[in-house]
């Protein structure tokens, strides 16, 4: 693995003021930069010399609306990208947030990286953000005619429809869910240094 | 002159060259594609959902169901996200049975692909040798875990238990005689890393027999070499990793380049593909078997000669001894806590990659420090191989869209999750 001070430095000399956050943590780097500067950012990220990351490991929408159990400030909605560049051997996360959170808007790097393609298919489909500049921006992985975008937050884990066979109309059909949404374990936050003394 | 029209047709769901729930939507011109388009999804069982609804340990078995032919490797990569990010250091034996059990795995997946595209490009022999070696490593995830699928069994920590001193043996039936289950029965007599050893010494012999069937088979070479080429620079831009990197000619392999574990300390070496076709990427696929068995017999040595323990020795992310729980209120109390409300993991985000048999299969994990994972994201191989399908396909004859699908190795729990 190359040196990620070297990445680092490399990184806030060539984007300067653009960086929000530049953030080394557990042997990985993040880089925060706005939606503005994504496309131009992401360009050269791929292109210069000493970045040169060849790859888009993954992409994946994010809902932070209950982050903390809804403590968190900011911007909900955000797409985060996963970089590798095969010649430098370096990995770097880049993190973009939506501007409007009732209408997530980023643009699309299916032009940098194909195979951004789906990814953003994907992230459309689960979290509807859009991406504008897409080639085919169509859902993915949900049901054909499905509604709602199921990895938001606010939308229940048992879902709104259910699916059956119906005798009488000799075929399947759609209705409200009659599953009732139980948790076994209940989801907790602990103060810190809690159960070590 | 008849008006000739171009024409769109299904190719399954349900075809069993389709490798799982693939609905492709093909629009072909004669018989050569014009365009394919993949719908996917229909296995879609929302993991990422789910695993942000259970504790961390609860989430660990969903990964055994994502990639359902290399269980292991799945986990592999969950575990080591969710020990990055809370800081557990696992024991140098567990990591030596995680690497023997991550080529076990890449074994068992190399084997159902071989059989598998053999019987898709019409070598249906292929199936019934590379099964019966799958049997034995099928044997070895029981002896290990007591689940020949869906073992979990790596924990965050280490792994569950240590290796067993004794296989189990076949019992006299209806079909077979005292006789013949002493026979089968021969190489069981020891312990796992016996039976283990027993199937290195074979299994070369093994490969070399599939290679007589395939490798210069001259209907498997018309069906393979020249089909699906990818030029090196595209496969990167197309974000293609593991065999179908290296078959473009891209030396990329994670265990050598960002090693994890203690894949450093092992001999072994990447073959790479000249050409970047499905010749060569079954080239790669084959020589892989290979390496395989070399670094299972490095583990199998180091693990006969240094005992110790597999488990983390922190009563926050492992089960404390079953004795010391039944006599003393603290570790009573530790596993209460850890099987209930689970372990926290500190707030933060990690991505976690392992060189899956099909590619990198990554684990991106944030935790805001509650007992369960805030979000989850899987990076599958096979979602971003099979998204290139289009691209690779066009041009080329529907009876060759088979091969592509089958030298992609798409299986659909890792592409829909």
């Amino acid at each position: 693995m190359a040196d990620m001070n070297v990445l680092q430095d490399n990184l806030a000399r060539l984007f300067k003021s653009k960086i929000i956050g530049l953030d080394y943590r557990l042997g990985e780097l993040t880089l925060v930069i706005r939606a503005a500067d994504l496309l131009q950012i992401m360009a050269r990220l791929r292109d210069e010399d000493c970045l040169r990351f060849e790859q888009l490991i993954d992409l994946c929408g994010m809902d932070y609306s209950a982050y903390g159990d809804g403590a968190r400030e900011g911007n909900r909605f955000a797409a985060v990208y996963h970089l590798l560049s095969v010649t430098n051997n370096v990995r770097l996360r880049v993190r973009v947030f939506a501007e409007d959170d009732n209408l997530p808007i980023l643009e699309s790097v299916a032009g940098i990286w194909p195979c951004a393609n789906w990814f953003e298919r994907e992230a459309f489909d689960l979290f509807g953000i859009i991406f504008t500049g897409h080639p085919d921006l169509r859902r993915l992985l949900t049901d054909y005619g499905f509604a709602g975008n199921p990895f938001r937050k606010d939308f229940p884990l048992s879902g709104h429809v259910e699916m059956r066979y119906d005798p009488e109309l000799k075929r399947v059909v759609y209705q409200p869910v009659t599953v009732e949404p139980r948790e076994v374990t209940p989801r907790i936050i602990r103060e810190e240094h809690y159960g070590r003394n | 002159m008849a008006e000739i029209k171009n024409y769109t047709m299904n190719f399954g769901p349900q075809h069993p060259a389709a490798h799982g729930v693939l609905r492709l939507v093909l629009e072909l011109d004669g018989e050569v594609v014009e365009r394919a388009d993949p719908h996917i999804g229909l296995l879609h069982r929302g993991t990422e959902k789910l695993a942000e609804h259970k504790t961390f340990l609860q989430a660990l078995p969903y990964m055994d169901r994502l990639d359902y032919v290399s269980m292991m490797c799945n986990e592999h990569a969950y575990v080591m996200a969710v020990e990055k990010l809370a800081g557990i250091e696992v024991p140098i034996r567990a990591q030596y049975i995680r690497v023997m059990f991550d080529e076990v795995t890449r074994i068992l997946n190399h084997l159902l692909w071989l059989g598998a595209v053999g019987i898709d490009l019409g070598a249906m022999t292929m199936f019934f040798y590379t099964f019966r070696d799958r049997e034995d490593l099928v044997d070895c995830y029981e002896a290990v875990s007591g689940a020949r699928m869906h073992a979990a069994y790596y924990r965050p920590g280490g792994v569950y238990r240590d290796l067993p001193d004794s296989m189990a043996h076949y019992q006299p039936s209806k079909v077979h005689d005292a006789a013949a289950v002493k026979r089968m029965n021969e190489n069981r007599q020891g312990s796992l890393l016996d039976f283990l050893e027993d199937f290195t010494n074979r299994f070369p012999k093994h490969i070399d027999e599939f290679e007589t069937l395939l490798t210069d088979n001259r209907i498997w070479k018309q069906r393979t070499v020249g089909i699906g080429v990818v030029t090196p620079e595209r496969a990167l831009a197309l974000g293609f990793t593991g065999p179908m990197l290296r078959g473009s000619g891209i030396a990329w392999d994670l265990r050598k380049k960002q090693p994890y574990e203690v894949y450093d300390r092992m001999d072994f070496d990447i073959p790479i593909g000249l050409t970047g076709d499905c010749y060569a990427r079954y080239l790669v696929r084959v020589e892989e078997l290979r390496q395989s068995v070399r670094i299972i017999r490095q583990c199998i040595d180091w693990l006969r000669k240094n005992p110790g323990p597999i488990m983390a020795d922190n009563a926050k992310v492992a089960p404390p001894k079953r004795e010391a729980m039944k006599q003393n209120m603290e570790e009573l109390i530790h596993h209460f806590k850890l099987f209930t409300e689970g372990m926290h993991v500190p707030p933060g985000e990690v991505y976690s990659a392992v060189e899956h048999p099909k590619g990198e299969f990554g684990i991106y994990l944030v935790s805001d420090g509650a007992n369960k994972p805030y979000r989850m994201k899987i990076r599958a191989a096979g979602f971003v191989h099979l998204s290139s399908l289009d691209e690779m396909s066009r041009g080329h004859m529907i009876a060759d869209v088979v091969a592509l699908i089958g030298t992609q190795d798409i299986v659909f729990g890792e592409v829909d999750r």
